[in-house]
């Protein structure tokens, strides 16, 4: 079983969310969260005083699926869907994921899915 | 009044034989510098709030400075040449019935001393400017939350050029021009403010497109009580819209602020009870909607009606608009985002048209017209119905060719999506509404 974490766009997300529908993907849950990565921010200027926006708001996808190929098919869709080829496009990670269970019936791992 | 205008206009053309009767009137010059003031509150306060608390909370700020940088911007247009194409007397006839010429450009040619029947022509000049400048900010309410703030403030400076001065001078332009020497009756702007702002926004609405999500996610407003603030100030303001209308302190403003007063809250209750009776439950938006379309059709007719016929027409306005905002919306799904065509066009239309059965037949009170002439009410509601088709046809081609115009010098009218989802605020003003 497999997690993918995806930090996209907010604007994005709608998009994102279709695609994983036609992917097949059956569930998400997703979390607004703020962070950077190499551009580690940008600075603005406010009625003359200069401040640093260090982090940056974004959307977090969780997707937990069964098999590598689901998972593969899922990083594809979202690929494409949050693309827009400027900073800050985000990034996918792909982990294993050891045990899941149904909380209302007590199923355990692809089960539970 | 339309003595006064006809006073008015004689004397710019004719500067050296201005009428002995033409003299400065305390009372009246008071007036009419109070309510430039108070028509003056209603958009950069009273509008702007309106249309901010219905805003959602990421857009709130952009839709205040929709309307405030319309507002700004609209007053220089109309001191620059704006004025002069609506109350400037063109030598040709045949271009006096449209369009008032380009002789008082930046003002020129009018003095400090000249006046406009009993109160300085500057006065009657920032009064008018107060309209042209309320007038396009009406039409903000359809577009907000996608028009670019770039493309706004061209649509703003070509539409008070192209489409606000001439309806202004066919109206209101004196002898010469069309609708007012048809006999047309409006006196405050039923037609040339209410009707135009409110067509101009729905005819930008439909070409700028729909908001993303529209009729899918919910558009919570930002805060129905700022919402409320702005719909009194606008009453508040109103009466200098409509009282000032009678370019006087005088017992025909003393009649249009007691109309205005009944047909707005006659229009709020009425728009109260419809929800309550329908939905169950009378809201805030509901009773501050009401206030508007009742404040909107009475002012074509402020001046011209009886008590009663005050009542019904706030009460009707309410309904038309009530109407327009929740069946008509949804049956042609335009996004008219905040109803600026709902409210202002429809219940100004109806307004517009009302005068013909409910002004009083009494010739003190009257403008020329088939009513006053003949009593005839019939001829009256034809002259009426013909200023609103060619107010109306004016408004449609004016509005698409000034929107194409603004659209192709700001490289396309519409935000990016990422502006769209994140906020207008933030994205194009860098600041929020409220930071908690």
């Amino acid at each position: 079983m497999k997690k993918i974490e995806a930090i996209i766009k907010p604007f994005k997300l709608e998009d994102v969310k279709e695609a994983l529908v036609e992917a097949g993907i059956e569930g998400m849950t997703i979390s607004e969260v703020k962070g950077y990565g190499r551009q580690q921010g940008h600075s603005e200027l406010y009625r003359g005083a200069e401040y640093v926006v260090e982090f940056i708001p974004k959307v977090k996808i969780e997707i937990i699926v069964s098999s590598q190929e689901f998972a593969d098919t899922a990083v594809n869709a979202i690929k494409e869907a949050a693309h827009t080829g400027k900073i800050g496009d985000g990034k996918i990670f792909v982990s294993d994921i050891s045990s899941v269970v149904r909380i209302r019936t007590g199923e355990i791992d692809t089960e539970a899915l | 009044m339309k003595n006064k205008f006809l006073a008015l206009l004689t004397m710019l053309a004719l500067p050296i034989l201005a009428f002995a009767e033409d003299k400065l009137d305390s009372g009246d010059t008071a007036w009419m510098m109070m309510s430039t003031a108070l028509v003056l509150l209603m958009t950069p306060a009273g509008l702007a709030l309106f249309y901010a608390g219905m805003t959602r909370s990421k857009n709130a700020l952009n839709t205040f400075s929709m309307v405030m940088g319309a507002f700004v911007v609209a007053f220089l247009v109309w001191v620059i040449a704006g004025y002069s194409i609506a109350f400037g007397t063109n030598e040709s006839a045949m271009l006096q019935n449209v369009f008032g010429g380009f002789g008082n450009i930046m003002l020129d040619g009018i003095k400090w001393t000249d006046l406009s029947g009993t109160y300085p022509t500057f006065v009657f000049i920032a009064f008018q400017g107060t309209f042209a400048a309320i007038t396009i900010a009406i039409a903000s309410g359809s577009v907000i939350g996608r028009l670019k703030f770039s493309t706004w403030m061209i649509i703003v400076v070509l539409w008070g050029l192209v489409v606000y001065a001439p309806i202004t001078h066919m109206v209101w332009g004196g002898d010469g021009a069309y609708l007012f020497d048809a006999g047309a009756l409006d006196f405050a702007g039923g037609t040339v403010v209410h009707m135009n702002g409110g067509l101009a926004g729905l005819v930008l609405a439909i070409l700028v497109g729909k908001r993303a999500g529209y009729n899918k996610v919910a558009m919570k407003p930002f805060s129905i009580i700022l919402t409320a603030v702005g719909a009194a100030l606008l009453w508040f303001g109103w009466y200098g819209f409509n009282g000032g209308s009678a370019f006087g302190a005088n017992a025909i403003a003393g009649l249009a602020v007691l109309t205005t007063t009944i047909a707005t809250a006659a229009g709020a209750v009425t728009w109260m009870l419809i929800e309550w009776f329908m939905y169950k439950k009378p809201t805030l938006l509901g009773i501050a909607s009401g206030i508007i379309a009742g404040l909107v059709a009475i002012t074509p007719a402020a001046g011209f009606v009886s008590v009663s016929g005050s009542l019904i027409i706030g009460v009707v306005g309410s309904i038309v608009a009530f109407f327009g905002v929740v069946k008509l919306k949804k049956i042609f799904g335009y996004d008219d985002s905040l109803d600026a065509f709902g409210i202002h066009f429809l219940a100004g239309l109806w307004g517009a048209l009302s005068i013909a059965f409910f002004a009083i037949n009494d010739k003190d009170l009257l403008w020329d017209g088939p009513l006053k002439e003949s009593g005839d009410r019939m001829g009256q509601f034809m002259v009426q119905v013909e200023s609103v088709l060619i107010v109306g046809a004016w408004t449609l081609i004016g509005t698409v060719v000034v929107y194409f115009i603004a659209s192709a010098l700001t490289g396309g009218g519409r935000v990016d999506e990422e502006t769209e989802h994140d906020g207008l605020d933030e994205a194009i003003h860098g600041e929020k509404g409220m930071n908690l």
